[in-house]
């Protein structure tokens, strides 16, 4: 007996399996990421006061990348519903838009992640703190920044939304206490803003390579089976769907707030 | 753009009810898809303003968010038209998650935790 | 080679062919043989899980005794840091960090990699299908990767023991900050492989729980309406709500803590931290409640996760040996469902001593009061079924019957633990582990038990030695309550949880109150019980082996004359479970239907079908 309802739907709940499946799936995954949420809203609500950093992010990067997503989710549903109407090419034509966007996505992801890794904080002796970019100047003997001396560390919660250059700053390494860079360890901030966006980034992954497997080596599906192809669309989409909305959450709670 | 009778399924070309069905939700999404991109870019020059105090930023945002959010679970997702059962499980699933956060955001606040000296 | 006449057949209908050893026994999508798979592995790690508490109770009993046998290969093993000499020279004693280690993972191999896999992932996968008339689960493919996560997860779990710095030591609630701090100059550690292994078998448990649910809800025969389901599948299903929505955050959380420990992150180490009393060199910040919070609101669930199956089970298993119908079983089908909401909504009562406050510590105690009672409703239902029936008395009803007493101990204990102010006393106790012990072991394992000794047939197609099987029950029944009761005493007394040295370092000296001689010298009648809970699984070890050839025949598929679907298949169930779809007309358990010649209308019986009254009744 082959088992029922895996293409055509069920009469009384009208649904097919898959259906039913991915969005079980999906509601586990919003008590994944809403733990994560949840973990968010408690650290910065306990967080004393002055303590949470705010415009650390790049909005502008932010804003492209949600814009990204969101035109890959236009292009995931237009090309189910190209599927619909049979045609077939319109929707290998728009869905590869969407993979696109998906590295273009994590592109931008990676670049931000390295942006903080070259970021430090450094303590020096005279007790001012430099903080900026590295710079390729850096040797043994001594740190270049680009960025500024501040007199304490309150004075670095504030980022600025528009970024101009700034000036080099080259530091003698037996003038440093400490240094470090704005990693996942720098405060709970980066901890939770890392933590969140690295999770959700392994999500668009995941979600593009099943995407594209569907898409390019299991195309022949169509031929076979063209409801069942286009259920797999509809399924993987409904993933594609939302990892767009947490990302939705993600920018204005990260980046914006 | 052309598509090539191969590509069409052995077993037929699509029912045209289908096929109609199929564009007029083209339209919707289209719709939808620019509503989110001015969403974004509401979003983003409303936190740039100040407002007097951080609340209404935060609860803007929110607002924002959830509007986009709920355009594309709606629209995208097809959950506006979506099976009871779906509902269902979905609603269990937002009441959980609004209790977990909820009640252990109540447990940890500042007004809650008792001070021990 | 097929002529062609027949190839276009073929490519419409499945075509098996015979699967080779890999596909049919190890690679295999098959819910039964996934099914056994569980079962097995989840028999081996219950036997490891028991040994571990073994060493434990040698060393509550006899502090500082080297361990026969055992201690030698222990040290070997584990290394003179974890094992060392008695007053003798004799070498294996365990040391407190082994002692915590074993503790730790004790609790872990047990509900994690034991119980859960054996009630839901063993249980669950061979009958549910059966029970609802289904061909197989709806992703017969995920549940091939289900089980290979919980493998994984079990091989990650018990290469933790072998890794310097062995196992994980900070309880199977694997609290921040300890959890972090311990053994933190080791990379990685037994806390790193803890958390590794416990995202492989949440993964596990998200996926079954996905193919569960989908399957009841898809995949039930024609006919076979909600409220005609067995209460086994109501069970599994509500079972498999549970494992969807409530392990994701504990998955958050062992990601935040895998952080914690591996990139110096804080988000479970406030500020200020002092180790040894050195600063910790890490940001701060962070809040040791919060992993609390996201572990309980897992850790509650997650006993209802332990105990829903074994009701399903005791239910089947009553209802057959009564020959009626279960008593209030749309209330059973309610209260599970109220069961498994309120579970969400509880779990901070785990937490009552964290300095919460009233009100919120209010919330909780009145929805874990709010809980009891479903549970007091499934408990009576199954009382009342016994009322005015006609008992037959086999091995897998001996085991549903100590069940219910034996749960009901469990059950109404934990109710001082729900309430905060009694809590005060008994948190943290010795109280607390005989409670939850009660509800698990003679509660759970009995019921799985009994599920063994009741599908037996259905698989193997011959029973289990009847005279063992009671010898089993007996002596099993006899020293669990031997164990635990005795500790419900010590824990009134005050005696804590997690001591290695049983209470010694507490014990009342010159003047000074603490443990009496008589609660901690109870240590060794409860270990010299636990030894011989061990000695009487050994009939059933042999029993189990042994029956599988040379087993009393079963004189057909359906030798205990039951009336749910799982027993209306060929022994074994083929590939496919059923010829042709499978229709039902009533109810589960038409027992004893007035007018009918047998005591027992099985679900897919047609209409009008039903043997006269000259049919010849079903032996036990």
């Amino acid at each position: 007996m082959e088992i029922p309802y895996a293409v055509k739907p069920r009469p009384d709940t009208g649904l097919y399996n898959a259906k039913l499946g991915i969005w079980l799936f999906l509601a586990s995954e919003v008590m994944l990421f809403g733990a994560l949420f949840s973990s968010y809203i408690l650290l910065r609500v306990n967080a004393e006061e002055g303590t949470w950093p705010h415009h650390w992010l790049n909005i502008w990067l932010g804003m492209t990348n949600t814009i990204v997503l969101i035109v890959s989710s236009v292009t995931v549903v237009l090309g189910w519903a190209s599927l619909k109407m049979g045609r077939f090419h319109r929707y290998k034509f728009y869905q590869g838009i969407t993979l696109l966007c998906a590295l273009v996505f994590l592109g931008i992801k990676s670049f931000e992640y390295r942006d903080k890794f070259m970021h430090y904080e450094v303590h020096l002796k005279d007790g001012r703190i430099a903080d900026g970019h590295l710079q390729p100047g850096t040797t043994k003997e001594k740190v270049v920044l680009e960025g500024r001396y501040v007199a304490s560390h309150a004075d670095l919660m504030e980022g600025k939304v528009h970024h101009e250059k700034e000036p080099i700053l080259e530091i003698p390494r037996d003038q440093i206490v400490s240094m470090e860079n704005y990693g996942p360890w720098h405060n709970t901030y980066t901890a939770i803003y890392f933590t969140l966006t690295g999770l959700h980034a392994l999500h668009v992954l995941g979600g593009a390579i099943v995407i594209f497997a569907i898409w390019g080596p299991l195309a022949r599906v169509w031929e076979l089976d063209p409801e069942r192809y286009t259920n797999r669309i509809e399924v993987s989409g409904l993933f594609w769907h939302f990892v767009d909305l947490v990302w939705i959450f993600l920018f204005p709670v990260l980046y914006l707030l | 753009m052309s598509d090539s009778h191969s590509s069409v399924a052995p077993t037929g070309p699509p029912d045209p009810r289908a096929i109609e069905e199929a564009r007029k939700h083209v339209r919707t999404y289209l719709i939808v898809g620019v509503a989110l991109l001015c969403g974004t870019l509401l979003t983003v020059w409303a936190s740039l303003i100040n407002f007097g105090s951080r609340e209404i930023n935060i609860a803007l945002a929110l607002l924002i968010a959830s509007t986009k959010g709920f355009l594309v679970a709606g629209f995208f997702m097809h959950l506006i038209s979506e099976k009871k059962m779906i509902y269902a499980v979905l609603s269990c699933t937002v009441f959980f998650f609004a209790a977990l956060m909820y009640l252990t955001i109540i447990s940890m606040s500042h007004g809650s935790i008792v001070q021990i000296r | 080679m097929q002529p062609a006449a027949h190839t276009d057949a073929r490519a419409r209908a499945p075509h098996h062919a015979e699967p080779g050893f890999w596909r049919k026994y190890i690679f295999s999508t098959d819910h039964k043989v996934i099914g056994m798979q569980y079962g097995v592995t989840a028999l081996l790690f219950m036997f490891f899980g028991f040994c571990l508490m073994l060493m434990m109770r040698w060393q509550l009993a006899y502090p500082g005794r080297a361990i026969p046998v055992v201690g030698r290969l222990l040290a070997s093993v584990a290394g003179a840091d974890m094992v060392g000499k008695d007053a003798a020279g004799h070498v294996g004693v365990i040391m407190p960090d082994l002692y915590n280690s074993f503790g730790a993972m004790h609790g872990t191999v047990m509900v994690f990699l034991a119980i859960v896999p054996l009630a839901f992932g063993a249980f669950g996968n061979f009958v549910t299908p059966l029970q609802i008339g289904a061909p197989d689960m709806a992703f017969p493919r995920v549940n091939m990767v289900s089980y290979q996560f919980y493998f994984l997860g079990g091989v990650i779990m018990l290469a933790s023991f072998f890794i310097p710095g062995g196992a994980a030591q900070s309880g199977w609630t694997s609290y921040s900050p300890l959890a972090t701090v311990t053994a933190a100059g080791q990379h990685p550690n037994g806390q790193t492989f803890w958390i590794l292994g416990m995202v492989c078998l949440i993964n596990s448990s998200l996926l079954g729980a996905v193919n569960f649910i989908t399957t009841i809800i898809q995949l039930r025969a024609r006919g076979l309406n909600w409220m005609r389901l067995p209460f086994f599948v109501w069970a599994q299903f509500v079972t498999a709500f549970l494992l969807l929505l409530a392990f994701p955050p504990l998955e958050a959380a062992s990601v935040l803590q895998l952080m914690d420990n591996l990139l110096r992150t804080s988000f479970f180490l406030p500020t200020g931290l002092m180790v040894a009393g050195q600063a910790v060199h890490v940001s701060g910040g962070g809040s040791p409640l919060l992993w609390q919070h996201l572990f309980w609101f897992l850790g509650h669930p997650e006993v209802y996760v332990l105990i829903l199956p074994a009701m399903g089970i005791v239910t089947e298993i009553i209802a057959n040996n009564t020959r009626k119908p279960i008593w209030g079983y749309r209330s059973m089908v309610y209260s599970v469902m109220v069961i498994g909401f309120l579970s969400f909504i509880v779990w901070a009562h785990h937490m009552y001593l964290t300095g919460m406050g009233t009100r919120i510590a209010t919330f909780f105690q009145t929805t874990t009061m709010m809980i009891s009672i479903p549970s007091v409703i499934i408990l009576t239902a199954l009382f009342i079924s016994l009322w005015g029936a006609s008992i037959r008395i086999n091995t897998p009803m001996l085991f549903a019957l100590g069940f219910l007493p034996m749960f009901g101990i469990g059950g109404l204990t934990g109710l001082p633990l729900g309430f905060n102010a009694s809590d005060i006393q008994l948190h943290d106790t010795y109280y607390v582990i005989a409670h939850f012990h009660y509800i698990v072991a003679p509660g759970t394992i009995f019921a799985l038990f009994g599920g063994i000794y009741y599908w037996y047939p259905k698989i193997t197609g011959r029973f289990m030695n009847e005279f063992w099987g009671r010898v089993h029950f007996a002596l099993s029944f006899i020293f669990m309550n031997l164990i635990f009761m005795p500790m419900f005493v010590q824990g009134l007394e005050g005696m804590s949880r997690r001591m290695y040295d049983g209470g010694a370092t507490y014990a009342e000296s010159g003047g000074v109150v603490g443990l009496s001689k008589e609660i901690v010298g109870l240590n060794v009648p409860i270990s010299h019980a636990a030894f011989a809970l061990g000695l009487a699984q050994i009939p059933f070890i042999i029993n189990f082996f042994y029956s599988i050839r040379r087993g009393r025949k079963a004189d057909s598929d359906n030798p205990w004359g039951a009336t749910t679907l799982d027993w209306q298949t060929p022994t074994p169930p083929p590939h496919g479970n059923f010829e042709k779809p499978m229709e039902v007309f009533r109810g589960p358990y038409e027992y004893s239907v007035p007018g009918h010649g047998r005591d027992f209308t099985p679900q897919n019986e047609p209409e009008g079908q039903e043997p006269s009254l000259h049919g010849n009744p079903v032996r036990s």
